[in-house]
């Protein structure tokens, strides 16, 4: 099941594109996301159709989210070793992947803290490498999100897996603000990306997250072999959860995942796909994640923040490298998006 | 006294005399080294957003940008 590129067979009428207009009515103008049906539409416009639709998903974006941008880092606090089996993840102790299992202990997790801050960020998200939490991970997390409190004023985000009730309880007694959780693809296509645990799983971590009155956080990956139809599912998928923010990764193949040989996702392929997010998800944050340097470049990153894209991830990802903070904040600056203040509340 | 010279890739860990490395060169500038090019140990990985830091339990540790360290397996 691989993403073709569209073949130009949208209701097109003298290269007027239909869908794009409902969009800008129905979307811009209402803020009513677009449903499936309508963002498969979007994932089939031709190449030629791809400037108006970056052009309307910024503008759903500037008169729904405004031009602020959030910048985030994120950190592993405990790599590799995981018993879980993402076919994309190279964390996955089931694969050869040459990732070695690691702890990053607390003096080093609040000085990660404290650099992102400095870099303008406002979120800074927590992430280990397990099936769900067990006590030393929740220990470490109580020890080092209470450090980071004292030290530097950020939001701090967790992903720690699957939750129980009480594990839920005790991040928002940590202050945590923020839970991502990625359902990681469309419903009909995860059990060809994850045997281990199922997508429903997932949905009551996230069920339980929104009671407790977190934020959620949950996006996934694009370019892992599915449908058009089901990244428009996937889209919709999004929408009926609603979460505060998706993440929107494009697969990045790690050597020795399953996925390991799959291709890197053209360019205008991942450009439709943000605007077909952003045309799904209106008022949603939607952060450029991982596997963007690889997937679109320099150039193709700007494109991104002019189609739809709300929010990013500075520097580095859990395993991978990212571009230098400074060049995002520097193209922010140059694009006059400011970086989104650190909400006063804290 | 010199630099040992490099004989395994630091991202495959094959023996970078056998083949060409390219696309392992260029994959290693979004990528941190995972093998220890001077023994092939896989390494200890720890990436933080602004560096990362590769420890290797016979040769020691390389860092990058603004590593936090230790990490503790």
């Amino acid at each position: 099941m691989t993403a073709t590129l569209p073949t130009g067979s949208d209701d097109t009428e003298g290269g007027h594109h239909a869908v794009l207009e409902v969009a800008r009515e129905q979307v811009l103008d209402r803020g009513v996301g677009l449903d499936e049906a309508q963002v498969r539409e979007v994932l089939g416009l031709p190449d030629d159709a791809l400037p108006e639709l970056l052009e309307v998903a910024h503008e759903v974006r500037m008169r729904w989210c405004g031009p602020d941008v959030e910048v985030e880092g994120i950190v592993s606090l405990k790599t590799g070793g995981c018993p879980e089996d993402c076919h994309f993840c190279s964390q996955s102790g089931l694969f050869s992947s040459p990732v070695r299992a690691a702890w990053l202990d607390v003096p080093s997790l609040v000085e990660a803290a404290v650099q992102t801050a400095a870099t303008g960020a406002t979120e800074f998200c927590i992430v280990a490498a397990v099936r769900g939490p067990d006590e030393r991970l929740m220990a470490q997390m109580r020890e080092g999100v209470a450090a980071i409190r004292a030290a530097v004023d950020i939001n701090v985000a967790a992903s720690l897996g699957m939750l129980s009730k009480e594990q839920v309880d005790d991040l928002v007694d940590m202050g945590v603000h923020r839970y991502n959780h990625n359902l990681e693809t469309a419903r009909s296509y995860f059990p060809h990306v994850v045997t281990t645990h199922t997508w429903e799983e997932r949905w009551e971590t996230l069920r339980m997250v929104r009671e407790a009155g977190l934020e959620v956080c949950c996006g996934g990956i694009v370019g892992m072999g599915e449908t058009l139809e089901q990244r428009a599912e996937f889209a919709a998928q999004l929408a009926e959860l609603s979460p505060h923010e998706v993440p929107l990764n494009f697969l990045n193949p790690r050597p020795g995942t399953p996925f390991g040989d799959q291709p890197v996702m053209p360019a205008a392929d991942a450009l439709r796909t943000i605007a077909a997010f952003r045309l799904a998800l209106p008022r949603t944050i939607l952060r450029y994640a991982g596997g963007r340097e690889i997937t679109l470049g320099d150039l193709g990153t700007r494109d991104g923040l002019l189609g739809g894209i709300n929010a990013v991830i500075v520097g580095n990802y859990l395993t991978t490298l990212g571009r230098p903070a400074t060049d995002d904040l520097a193209l922010l600056e140059e694009l006059s998006m400011p970086v989104k203040a650190l909400n006063a509340m804290l | 006294m010199t630099e040992p010279a490099t004989v395994w890739c630091a991202r495959c860990g094959e023996d970078r005399s056998d083949s060409a490395h390219l696309a392992c060169d260029v994959a290693l500038v979004l990528e941190p080294p995972r093998y220890c090019t001077r023994c092939r140990r896989r390494m200890v990985v720890q990436i933080v957003p602004t560096g990362w830091s590769a420890r290797c339990s016979e040769h020691g540790e390389r860092r990058g940008g603004n590593a936090v360290g230790p990490v503790a397996t």
